[in-house]
């Protein structure tokens, strides 16, 4: 598993300060952050911010790297998808919704500092997960983990990861390793924001920040 | 791009033991546990150090940071501890080893960088770890340092129970190692765990393709 592009360049370029991951499981997929936005590691500039852009029906993205690049890059990418969708008369790809994001950090990669995380569900492969990293970089992957709060979880996700989970396992699965990571990372916090996503449709999950799990020192 | 020829880089580089190590307290002892790569930049020039060093017959500390500062201060510890526990006529405590290395660590910390996690058992207190990082003194349950150890926070929260046996803290200690392993390119090779009770030291080298297989695609 390689998600030395994405975390190595982030920290190396500026520590994108939140945790981000997305996982696969049997029918679909999870998406999910924290919600901190501070700055400079010592101001939390907000406690409720949620980094989980829709870009399509059952596509979603979450982004590390600079906040105003990456919402110009989704912003493009939603307008894009959505003309595509109506020339193809069908909804869009995960694969063409990852391609473009993929397009614009590539072809821009001087100027933009955002990698993505783009996850979802279509009709042609079911759910995916794609890491588009800083330089433009595509690739698929069975879950993915970014921003300052990833290194420390590294460990669980390796441990615990199994393919074809079920969703009950998943949302676990998900929850644990980001409340582990907001517990070790100071620039990553507040609540955990989760976005189920199936063939049948969206649902956002929001576990405030005492409902997590804790473990054995807390 | 003109290269100037200096030579291979591990001849200018510093050499560190990049590394992951990791000590744990079960009831009756404690387990240190290491990864065995040594680096120098971008080269390995040692892949089978072991980073556990006698400080005393039941005291280990386990090194990490600069490999030349970490085995300076366990041999002057070492030394100090066989004049300490001569005049005291008997074995010294843990947390008498893990003071004389806090004292160098602190004393000298801005010369030096390295991180020293010092466990073991005595009479009094039984098996504990103690992390000195930075020149800081603390007993814990279970203490990780090095690189490597960014890595395995959320696994070790997460897998650490209070109570555990002596056979679960070795895989426990064995687990983390690999995960770090695999993930932090100044940790790897094989790992070198040392288990301390009331009975003495027993040392044990988990060889790489006897470690526990994760999810890798």
């Amino acid at each position: 598993m390689c998600l030395w592009c994405l975390s190595e360049s982030t920290t190396a370029f500026l520590p994108f300060q939140t945790t981000i991951l997305a996982v696969k499981f049997n029918g679909g997929v999870i998406i999910g952050s924290d919600s901190r936005a501070s700055m400079g590691g010592s101001y939390v500039s907000s406690k409720t911010i949620n980094k989980l852009i829709q870009v399509h029906d059952r596509i979603f993205c979450c982004i590390a790297g600079s906040l105003a690049d990456a919402q110009a890059v989704t912003k493009m990418a939603k307008f894009q998808l959505s003309f595509h969708s109506i020339q193809m008369e069908s909804p869009p790809l995960v694969k063409a919704a990852a391609s473009v994001m993929k397009e614009l950090c590539y072809s821009n990669k001087e100027e933009l500092q955002a990698g993505f995380i783009t996850a979802g569900w279509d009709r042609k492969k079911g759910p995916q997960v794609y890491t588009v990293s800083l330089g433009g970089m595509l690739l698929s992957q069975p879950f993915t983990i970014g921003g300052s709060g990833s290194t420390y979880i590294y460990g669980y996700v390796d441990a615990k990861y199994k393919p074809d989970m079920s969703r009950e396992e998943c949302l676990q699965f998900a929850t644990n390793a980001l409340a582990l990571a907001i517990g070790r990372d100071n620039v990553s916090g507040g609540v955990v924001h989760l976005v189920v996503i199936t063939e049948d449709g969206v649902e956002h999950v929001v576990i405030p920040g005492d409902k997590l799990p804790k473990f054995h020192d807390e | 791009m003109l290269e100037e020829s200096n030579g291979p880089g591990w001849l200018s580089e510093e050499v560190k033991t990049g590394t992951t190590i990791i000590g744990i307290e079960f009831d009756g002892g404690v387990v240190l546990g290491s990864d065995s790569r040594v680096s120098a930049g971008a080269s390995v020039v040692n892949r089978v150090m072991n980073k556990l060093s006698l400080l005393h017959d039941k005291i280990y500390c386990a090194l990490s940071g600069s490999a030349a500062d970490a085995q300076t201060i366990a041999e002057v510890v070492n030394y100090q501890l066989d004049v300490h526990s001569v005049e005291l006529g008997e074995d010294p405590l843990v947390r008498s080893a893990a003071t004389l290395v806090k004292n160098i660590s602190y004393k000298y910390k801005e010369e030096l960088s390295a991180h020293l996690i010092v466990a073991g058992w005595d009479r009094k207190k039984g098996g504990q770890v103690y992390a000195t990082l930075n020149g800081l003194l603390s007993r814990q349950p279970f203490a990780v340092g090095g690189s490597g150890s960014s890595y395995i926070y959320g696994f070790v929260d997460a897998e650490y129970r209070k109570g555990m046996s002596r056979r679960e803290c070795q895989e426990f200690v064995v687990n983390a190692l690999t995960l770090a392993m695999s993930r932090d390119g100044s940790s790897g090779g094989v790992a070198y765990l040392v288990t301390i009770d009331e009975t003495g030291a027993e040392e044990k080298c988990v060889l790489g393709n006897d470690l526990p297989k994760f999810f890798d695609q």
